[in-house]
């Protein structure tokens, strides 16, 4: 019956997918409006509904989302500026990356939230600082990622491009770009991913906007409906956000598709 | 005057960690005439690959040099097509464009590109698929595809390493005579490498039988068939002598491996 790696149909795929989150919802409305908890620790699914109806309309949550949503992406358009460009250097040049990757290496642990006082310090608490924590905490992983693809391009494809007459420039412009851009794209969505979570800590601390400050202000009137109407809110943007990406490099990459 | 002349080229690689090291290839003297279809045979390990390599400059010789029309060759470049066993073809662009790569690369105006792909599309028999993606094509359309690609340039010499052995039988027996139908009717010099044979003789007008690891030239065998040749021809009788005094050859060299291997 359950074979291991044996394809599932789509159709059962999708309700399979579907009737997981309809058994966590039961499961959330059983334990809150059965009375099993305490509704100060945690709301159930229809107030958290209302409240989050409430946020939108009468609070006007969704400029805190719409400012969320340029931290994090401007944050990340940033770093993927500084990072794609210096990873490629770094994967295409074996000199570069004996020089960089050492210290990359390292500053990737940095954890990006131990920054947050010390950018508050530099860079006050206003937008600047939130796009630099993001920043902070993306473009490491950006580099590493990118100069591990780009050192690792298939070199059989490099060798017939010199057999072509491709200059070393041309390899690195024709070949070796092209080549990663694909995988480029797919960690540039992964760590989209991860600035997500990013910017909510840089939210929580020295804000006075944006989703991850409606949570924190939330906690402290134990409106645990709208923290977790917030954090449904993160994770359906996040959700989108991937969608979307994948759609781009689907249609940016049709030649890498299976 | 020779197209292409190796002197005493030979490859010794370093040892693995501090090893004793490996000798690929023992000194290579070879003279390859002007529009000479060559193929070279040899087991595998024999360094008849790395012989290649060194031509297409895309490995250095321990000691000798190569030189084509005359001059030594210290880098790859577009005099020098090479076709590779694997699948080389640039996963990003279309057949047309991976034809077009060293036209492009070389700065040729776009007009004369696309004469020039639409003339090897035709000659390799891609019609029709100039707009695919590599992915979208068979083993030996690929094949196909990288052959044109090579040609594209126009090559004064093309290099051919296994090019066919990742294919089936059928689909190997008919790029041999697309191979050599092109040759006969555009002569160009080929160096052709390969461990089969039939192959060998079939495409060859020269076959040079290298000995086990490390390699030299064991045998120089002209083969004087008639042109154009037609895939019956391998079962001629004069066909057969070859294929009986190379397979002989060949046993004695790759049963020489098998023990080295074993020892």
């Amino acid at each position: 019956m359950l074979r291991p790696l044996h394809p599932v149909p789509p159709g059962t795929r999708t309700v399979l997918g579907i009737a997981f989150f309809l058994l966590f919802v039961a499961f959330w409305a059983w334990i809150t409006l059965g009375g099993h908890v305490n509704r100060i620790f945690l709301a159930d699914p229809l107030s958290m509904l209302k409240d989050g109806w409430r946020l939108l309309v009468e609070d006007r949550f969704w400029l805190d989302i719409l400012i969320t949503i340029w931290r994090v992406f401007g944050g990340f358009v940033l770093a993927s500026i500084v990072a794609v460009p210096i990873g490629i250097a770094m994967g295409a040049w074996k000199p570069v990356e004996a020089f960089l990757e050492p210290f990359v290496s390292f500053a990737r642990y940095l954890p990006a939230s131990a920054f947050i006082p010390l950018l508050i310090l530099w860079a006050g608490i206003g937008e600047f600082e939130k796009l630099l924590v993001i920043f902070v905490g993306s473009v490491f992983q950006i580099t590493l990622i990118v100069a591990v693809k780009v050192g690792s391009t298939r070199r059989d494809l490099v060798e017939a491009a010199y057999t072509l007459g491709a200059t070393d420039n041309g390899i690195v412009k024709r070949v070796i770009m092209p080549a990663n851009a694909p995988e480029i794209a797919e960690t540039l969505r992964l760590v989209l991913g991860w600035a997500w979570t990013y910017v909510i800590v840089a939210e929580l601390i020295g804000s006075s906007s944006g989703i991850g400050y409606m949570i924190i202000n939330s906690q402290s009137r134990l409106a645990t409906g709208q923290i977790i109407f917030g954090i449904i809110v993160i994770g359906l943007i996040g959700l989108l956000s991937d969608f979307a990406f994948k759609a781009l490099n689907r249609w940016l990459f049709p030649w890498s598709l299976a | 005057m020779s197209k292409l002349l190796i002197e005493g080229v030979s490859r010794t690689f370093a040892g693995v960690g501090g090893g004793q090291p490996v000798r690929a290839l023992q000194p290579v003297d070879l003279a390859v005439a002007a529009n000479d279809f060559i193929t070279i045979l040899g087991p595998s390990g024999c360094g008849k690959s790395t012989l290649l390599r060194i031509v297409a400059g895309l490995e250095a010789p321990s000691t000798g040099r190569v030189l084509l029309d005359g001059k030594a060759v210290t880098r790859p470049g577009p005099d020098r097509g090479m076709v590779f066993q694997s699948y080389t073809l640039f996963p990003w662009l279309t057949v047309a464009e991976n034809i077009g790569f060293g036209l492009r690369e070389q700065g040729r105006p776009e007009r004369e590109r696309n004469e020039i792909i639409a003339s090897y599309v035709d000659l390799v028999g891609l019609k029709g698929f100039e707009n695919h993606w590599p992915k979208q094509l068979s083993g030996g359309m690929q094949q196909r595809t990288a052959i044109a690609r090579a040609l594209a340039n126009d090559p004064e010499i093309l290099l051919l390493d296994e090019p066919f052995g990742a294919l089936d039988n059928q689909t190997r027996g008919l790029m041999q005579e697309l191979l050599l139908g092109i040759w006969e009717r555009r002569k160009k010099t080929v160096l052709f490498v390969t461990h089969d044979i039939e192959e060998a003789i079939f495409m060859a007008s020269r076959v040079i039988v290298m000995s086990a690891r490390p390699g030299r030239i064991k045998s120089d065998v002209p083969v004087d068939l008639p042109h154009p040749r037609h895939y019956t021809l391998k079962t001629s009788p004069e066909f057969s002598a070859l294929k009986a005094q190379l397979t002989e050859d060949i046993r004695i060299e790759a049963m020489r491996t098998a023990q080295a291997l074993s020892a």
